[in-house]
Order: structure tokens, then sequence, then C-alpha cells
């Protein structure tokens, strides 16, 4: 960690999160005092087995959830008592998401899923388009506008779903198991646009059950039935870039 | 999210699933359709009924047995004791002011000639009958005086009755044959127009006095009374009923042209609420699937309405969006429904004597209410999908 530390501002922080719901009947402690803090422009790993409670950490981190109790801060303001509108406005403004399942719009073209949050913020249509492209070039789609989710690789939808998850200039770009559904060519190079956009200075929270995506990552946080089981620098960081480098040339384009 | 963005998704929606778009629009179409053409009958018949009873001439007033109290609600007891020739006779004497009084019976009969035959209303009245039936001759003549009062067995034909029986060809002299009894034609009258309530045209003249021997009978159903001038009208109207009050006590009423239009009118108009309402119930019909093809969508399209939460689609974005869907459904519905309503009805007044006439305010009914089914039948799927949880909805399969 060599940044200096005035960038090191914590974009979101949770404080004794716990969060308790029932499911059937029965009461379920998915968190049990989770604080945590996101720092501004760094790539942080959320990483547990399934159960863990990183799924529930991950919904409260994205804004699509509150906490039964504790706080979490967005921006130095308490947001954990908002309503779901207002959560909602402010996922929109703040959180862009990737998914493992992609979670496109079916029979709908690139530019227009990338627009989607741009079409709730408000943006006029000639900003919604430019913008639109801007974020698919990003990620290498720039020839590939009009195409629709059928007519699109896995890699590709998911490199969508990150110039979805970019297009307005979010505080925190969140995946969730990103390269779960890919091949694992796709899945590198998934990683190493993340890995690239966070050198561009997007802050990246990856959450994942695997030890070696968590790796891509400068810093890992352990996630163990409900609680933060440790906090980890990563000392060898996978660099998706030489990876893919030291893959045998792609026989089929696209 | 502004409105036009709202309505642009709606109609992408839409348009990816057309044929379902197309099926759910029908059962609108259906009911706007039936809607403007069963109220554009309606209106017709209650315009064409009403010009009827205008045309059968001014300062008209009918006076019928038994005791109509205040409207069309129908009589409270049969009437103990019908009119007779005597009592129009009394009436021409006593009442001043009179152009003409006029009894009348009608009834059904089957008239024939060679082998042909056809089922007519028989119309009987005296000889001034000819001022209160409006028909103009075609030829020969009216029945003369000396033929009622010796009750001849002539007769005076309605054109359709003429085109039936004796095509192409003058009446006039010619015998037929009515109820088994023999009679001359002495005259035909020129078509009326195709009449659909009571066709004027299929209806045979003959004397009163004759009709009385023809159906075995000797009273008569309705005396027609025509005023001279207009302002005597309610003047004639109180002198008829003192000379009649001594021999029918308050067994009678006396409608002027004006309380018979109020009441035919009033039951057609009823008779045209009551189609609207069964059409209105097809259109009830209609939304009901426009709701139940809203409630499969939403359901089908959990996962997108996931996507949209989570990109920061508000409550309201969701509820919109759903909404406008359904109302473009049911006004897009409504719109194809009253073309086809209106050109139904209007090929059907084309076509066949069925008389029609599409208003604008049945248009703008229609629509409006199409578009407030469309409303009611889309606000609670779309309410449902706005109020679905986004972690939910995205781990929807």
């Amino acid at each position: 960690m060599s940044e200096p530390a005035s960038t090191r501002v914590a974009v979101l922080e949770t404080r004794d999160v716990t969060k308790r719901y029932r499911l059937e009947g029965v009461e379920v402690n998915a968190l049990r005092g989770v604080s945590i803090a996101i720092n501004k422009g760094e790539m942080v790993s959320i990483m547990g087995p399934s159960g863990s409670g990183k799924s529930t950490l991950m919904h409260i981190v994205g804004l699509l959830d509150r906490p039964t109790e504790g706080q979490v801060i967005l921006d130095g303001q308490d947001v954990s008592t908002l309503s779901p509108n207002e959560l909602a406005i402010l996922r929109n403004r703040h959180i862009g998401f990737v998914f493992q399942a992609f979670n496109l719009l079916p029979r709908t073209s690139a530019q227009a899923n990338v627009e989607l949050p741009l079409v709730y913020g408000g943006a006029s249509a000639s900003e919604r388009s430019r913008r639109a492209v801007n974020a698919l070039e990003r990620v290498g789609l720039g020839n590939r506008l009009t195409h629709t989710s059928s007519q699109l690789s896995g890699g590709q939808q998911q490199r969508v779903a990150i110039a979805r998850a970019l297009v307005n200039d979010p505080s925190i770009v969140l995946a969730d198991e990103p390269t779960g559904n890919l091949d694992s060519r796709s899945g590198i190079e998934v990683m190493s646009i993340l890995q690239d956009l966070n050198a561009q200075g997007i802050t990246v929270v990856l959450v994942t059950h695997d030890a070696r995506i968590a790796r891509h990552a400068q810093r890992v946080i352990h996630v163990l039935d409900g609680r933060v089981q440790s906090t980890e620098i990563v000392s060898e960081r996978v660099n998706a870039a030489e990876e893919l480098r030291a893959l045998p040339a792609e026989e089929v384009a696209g | 999210m502004n409105f036009t963005e709202s309505v642009r998704i709606a109609f992408r929606a839409l348009a990816a699933n057309k044929a379902r778009s197309l099926l759910t629009m029908l059962g609108v179409i259906i009911g706007v359709a039936a809607v403007i053409l069963l109220v554009g009958i309606g209106t017709g018949v209650q315009g064409e009924v009403t010009g009827a009873v205008e045309g059968l001439g001014s300062n008209l007033l009918f006076i019928v047995p038994g005791q109509f109290e205040g409207g069309p609600g129908g009589d409270a007891a049969p009437p103990s004791r019908r009119f007779t020739i005597d009592d129009a006779d009394l009436i021409e004497r006593r009442v001043d002011g009179l152009d003409a009084v006029v009894p009348i019976i009608q009834g059904g009969g089957t008239i024939r000639a060679g082998n042909r035959t056809m089922r007519v209303t028989v119309a009987a009245a005296t000889e001034d009958g000819e001022q209160v039936f409006s028909a103009t001759l075609a030829g020969g003549r009216h029945y003369r005086r000396s033929e009622v009062q010796a009750a001849s067995r002539v007769v005076a034909l309605g054109s359709s009755v003429t085109e039936r029986l004796f095509p192409n060809r003058d009446p006039v002299g010619e015998a037929v044959t009515i109820q088994g009894q023999r009679f001359t034609v002495v005259g035909h009258y020129q078509s009326q127009g195709g009449g659909f309530a009571g066709d004027q045209d299929a209806q045979v003249y003959m004397p009163v006095t004759t009709a009385q021997r023809l159906f075995g009978v000797d009273d008569v159903g309705t005396i027609v009374v025509k005023v001279s001038e207009a302002e005597d009208i309610e003047r004639a109207q109180a002198d008829i009923k003192r000379v009649l009050t001594p021999r029918f006590g308050e067994e009678f009423t006396v409608f002027s042209q004006e309380q018979t239009l109020g009441i035919l009118s009033d039951l057609l108009g009823t008779l045209t609420y009551m189609l609207a309402g069964i059409a209105g119930i097809s259109l009830l019909v209609g939304g009901i699937g426009i709701m139940n093809i809203m409630l499969v969508s939403v359901s089908e399209r959990t996962r997108e309405i996931g996507i949209r939460k989570a990109v920061g689609a508000r409550t309201y974005d969701i509820l919109s969006q759903f909404v406008i869907e359904a109302v473009s459904l049911s006004v897009f519905g409504g719109v194809i429904g009253i073309a086809l309503g209106w050109g139904g009805a209007s090929a059907l007044s084309a076509t066949t004597p069925v008389p029609s006439e599409v208003t604008p305010w049945a248009v703008a009914m229609a629509f409006f209410f199409a578009f407030g089914v469309g409303v009611f039948f889309g606000v609670y799927p779309a309410y449902k999908a706005s109020k679905l949880d986004p972690i939910e909805a995205l781990r929807y399969e």
C-alpha cells in the first residue's frame, strides 16, 4: 500500500452492522456486527463460503438492503435508515453492479442496457447515448453497440454489464462473483478489465468465495458466520493482464 | 425518469410480445366496438321512431282506454270498458276546434292474392284516417265515407304489400283475400321509407267498420284526434276528458303527441342504456384480460424489475411503466374498436333497414371508458411489480 494517506478516505463504511431476518419462521442472524471500510480508489475483496453472510453484506454495501442495527455511512452520510426510494436514488448515483448472471435486459441492445442507469438518473437522450458509447468503448465493445444479449458471448455480456456499472461514474463498482458463469479465459479478461478500471481510480469491491479471484484485489476481507474473521493485505496480487498474455493466442475472435 | 421515457419502455415491451399484446387488445376492441355499434343502433332507432311519431302529423291527441299514471308505467288494471265508434262521434259532436276524430283498430292479418300471401298489419279508421296516417296515394283512392258506413270490403295497400302481391302491376280494382274474406283494392300508397319500427309500408288500410266485422269486435282500440290549432291542444285535451268522464270515469287517458314522444323516447333511451350496459360487460371482460396478462407479464419480468430497481428505478418508475403498458393496450384497443364499431354501424345502416347513428358523445364515452379500464385493471399488477424487493427479484429464476 503505497498510496498517500490523503487518498485513503472511506467511501463507504459499515459500523456494527447486524442483519436478522425470518426465514420460514426461523430467525437467521446473517450479520452479527460487521464494521468494514471501503477506501476511495482501492480494490477490495469480500470473501467467504456460502452461508457466511457475504451476500447479505454485499446487499447492504450495495444499498439494496438496510441493516437491522448499526450504521452504513456513504460519503460521510448515514444512509442506514433511508426509505427504499431514497436508496434507489443513491444506488443510481453511487453504486455500479456487476452480477454473476450478468443480468442484462433480454432483447435489448448493449447500448440500451448501458443507458439504463442514465434513464433513471434523468439524463437527456443525447447525453445518455454519448456516455453509454464511451463506457462500452472503455470495456472494448465499441463495435458491439447494437448487439443484444443473445448475440454476445458470456464474456462480452459481462463486459456490457461492467460498462453499465461504470456509466454513472459510481463511487463503488460492486462485482458479485463476476467470473462465476464464465469460462476461464473470459473470466481472466473480465478480471483484467476490473483491475484496469481500478488502476484508473475506480473503487472496486469484489464479492467471491474463490480465494484465487479474491487475490486480484489489494485487500481481502474474510467473512465467516456473519462476522469479519480477518482482513488481509494481498502480498502477491494476481495480475490478470499478465495471465492473459501468458495464455495461448485465441483462435476465434470475439 | 420522465413520461416519454416511460412510454417508450412500455411500447418496447408491448412490441416484444406482439401476438400477446394483440390478443389482449382484442378483448377491448370487441368491447368498444360493441358499445359503439349497439349505442349507435339504439340512438338510430330512437331517432327514427320519434321521427315516425312526429311524421304522423301535428296537433294529435291519442285517447286510449285504461289509466296510465304519469308515464310509461303501464296501466294499473285492465280497462273495464273499451271505446266504441259512438264515443268517437260523441267527441266530434261535443268538442270544438277539432279537424278530425278518428277511431282506430289495429290488428294482424294475412293477405292473399292468387297464390301470393303476406303477413300485414291492418290499420282501420274512418275516412278521416288520411289526416292521421300521413301516407300519400300512389294510385286509386282512399276509402269513402259511404264505404265506412256500409262496412264495405275495400282496402288500400301499403307500398311493400303492392310490390309483394302485384309486382309491376296496378293493384287498383284487383281482388284480394284477407283472413279468408274477399276485398277489392281501391288504392295504394307511396313508400314512406324503410321503417324499422312498425313498417308502415307493410300495412293495409280499410274502414273501421269493416275491420270490426273482420276481427269480430264491436269496440275500437284508440281514438286519435286532430286539433285545428296548436294552441288549442290543452283546451281540447281538457274538453275531451270532460266529455268522456261521465261514461268512463277515470278509465281512459289522453296523451298529446308530445307526451307520447316523451314516453317512447324514455323507453328507447332505457333500451339504449341497456344495450350499452351489455356491451360494457364485454369491455369489462376485456379489462380483466388486460389485468390477467399484466400479472403474467409482471411475474415473467420479475428479474427485469430487479435489474431496473438495482440500477436506480424507484417505486414510481416501475408503477408508471406497467400502468402505461396496460393503458396503451386499452387505448389502442379502444381506438381500433371505435373505428370498427363506427364502420360496422355505417355498413349496417347502408345495407339493412336497421338505422344507426354514432354520436360524438358515444365515441368519447367509449374512449374514456377504455382508458379507465386500462388504468383500473393495470394498477394492481403495476403496484405488485413496483413493490417487489430488488434482492428477491434478482434471485428470481
